[in-house]
């Protein structure tokens, strides 16, 4: 079963983070690739990125076949999304204790994925 | 493709079985173990059916009492649906409904009215949570190790809304669902024969089994609403009593303590004493603060104030229920303890105030008349 976990968090805790020393950032990473790296290496990660800030989202919005593109995010949201990975795993409880276990802190969503394989 | 998840199988044998036992049990009467039959039926529809044939009637009492141990396979089969059922992916109000109509058998409309909702919204709430555990993959299973406890919890406070609406009722139609209730315990005890090792487990049921103990001494004859100080306390069950403090025993050996526990030990106080006047409330204050250290909220602070004004006075109470009014403004069982607390501290006016706007907040129809019965008095 295929899985997206999105992982968000607040406007202010993206702030926060930015401002954060080098080493501090560092550090976090590192946990994050360990992560990644851990679930990659057990089978359960087949895809996944860090997305760059909402100030740099273009939104493409497709309304009676016209496409009009607009500078920012779709939803201006509290909550941003900053990556994402592409998980298979057994269900739901598997995926949800990959959630639990992200280092990156904040919002972790997570999405089944339609499965087009079949019928 | 496989459309249906696990959980709408196990559905369809539960009522397979069901079928299969009112089939049968006409023809070659009721099965030595009719227990483990139910473990895997839906307890009211097996029991409204039963109960339409009186050749039943004796038999009926054994099932109602239900102290048979379940099958290994067949109790692992109610588990897992109990633990689907109460998934903390499905919203709190899905697992309820889900609960009650996969577990225990009742109909879209008993839940709805049960709980004050539309059968459509009730209905919906079904089709979506069934929906989600399909899409979702959410499985069929017991959680183990670490995750245990979490989910267990959350099965634990499915079981405890339940009871709370069926003893006092937040509805203007009824002042308590004896049969919510009930059920509400039948399914505790359930899981507490089906997972004997867990104090909290035993700790609800004894808080439950405790205060339905009291039942008979609750409403007068008219259905007015008696307080338990006004309590005629020879009404009460004491078998009930003192199976649920044995209940709670058993729990307290295990050696860890929680939450359900500490309340049943509350409970369990006021059932032991003899007269509103020898209640232990020194001891019924420790364990409030036992409570507030493990699971604090406004109405532990709010039920620990009224036992601390026992001994300390209505002055000292009221200082720390005034405190609590912001978060509780909107519960009228705040407005109704400051009443009484008022009114002992010589401030007529501000109790009636404060009665006037718990009346405002309540519904339920036995309450609201005993808040009236004050006003005029």
């Amino acid at each position: 079963m295929k899985y997206v976990l999105m992982f968000a968090g607040s406007v202010d805790e993206q702030e926060a983070w930015e401002k954060m020393p080098e080493s501090t950032r560092a550090a976090g990473y590192e946990r994050v690739n360990q992560w990644f790296e851990e679930h990659s290496r057990a089978g359960r990660i087949t895809g996944g990125a860090e997305l760059q800030g909402p100030s740099s989202a273009t939104t493409v919005r497709i309304k009676n076949g016209k496409a009009v593109v607009t500078d920012g995010p779709f939803i201006e949201a509290k909550e941003i999304i900053g990556g994402f990975a592409v998980v298979e795993v057994k269900d739901l409880d598997e995926a949800l204790e990959m959630a639990k276990t992200w280092p990156g802190g904040g919002i972790v969503e997570v999405r089944p994925v339609v499965d087009h394989s079949e019928g | 493709m496989r459309v249906l998840g696990d959980f709408a199988l196990a559905e369809e044998v539960v009522q397979d079985s069901l079928v299969a036992a009112l089939e049968t049990w006409p023809e070659q009467g009721i099965p030595d173990k009719p227990g483990a039959w139910l473990m895997t039926t839906a307890r009211r529809r097996a029991i409204d059916i039963l109960r339409r044939d009186t050749r039943y009637r004796e038999k009926l009492a054994l099932l109602e009492r239900f102290t048979l141990t379940p099958e290994p396979a067949e109790a692992d089969d109610r588990l897992r649906l109990i633990f689907t059922c109460c998934h903390p992916a499905l919203s709190q109000e899905a697992q309820v409904a889900l609960t009650l109509r996969a577990v225990v058998g009742f109909t879209t409309a008993e839940i709805g009215s049960a709980f004050l909702v539309a059968e459509a919204t009730v209905a919906q709430r079904i089709v979506r949570a069934k929906r989600k555990i399909v899409d979702a993959h959410i499985p069929y299973r017991v959680p183990e190790g670490d995750e245990l406890a979490g989910r267990l919890d959350g099965v634990l406070s499915v079981l405890y809304l339940m009871f709370n609406e069926g003893y006092l009722s937040r509805g203007a139609q009824i002042a308590m669902r004896r049969d919510l209730a009930d059920d509400a315990l039948w399914l505790t005890r359930l899981v507490a024969t089906l997972m004997p090792d867990q104090p909290e487990v035993l700790g609800l049921l004894a808080l439950m089994r405790l205060n339905l103990a009291r039942s008979e001494a609750r409403f007068d004859a008219s259905g007015e609403m008696i307080l338990l100080p006004d309590q005629d306390r020879s009404l009460w069950d004491h078998a009930a009593i003192a199976d649920g403090t044995a209940t709670l025993e058993r729990a307290g050996a295990m050696r860890a303590s929680g939450p359900y526990q500490v309340q049943a030990a509350i409970a369990a106080l006021h059932a032991e004493a003899a007269s509103w006047a020898e209640t232990d409330w020194h001891q019924i204050v420790i364990l409030y603060d036992t409570l507030v250290r493990m699971a604090d909220s406004p109405v532990v602070r709010l039920n620990r104030a009224v036992a601390l004004g026992h001994f300390a006075g209505p002055e000292v109470a009221l200082g720390e229920v005034n405190d609590l009014a912001i978060s509780l403004s909107g519960y009228h069982l705040f407005h109704s303890t400051r009443a009484e607390l008022l009114d002992q501290v010589g401030e007529p006016v501000l109790a009636r105030e404060a009665r006037r706007r718990a009346l405002d907040l309540c519904q339920n129809p036995a309450e609201r008349s005993l808040l009236e019965r004050k006003l005029r008095a």
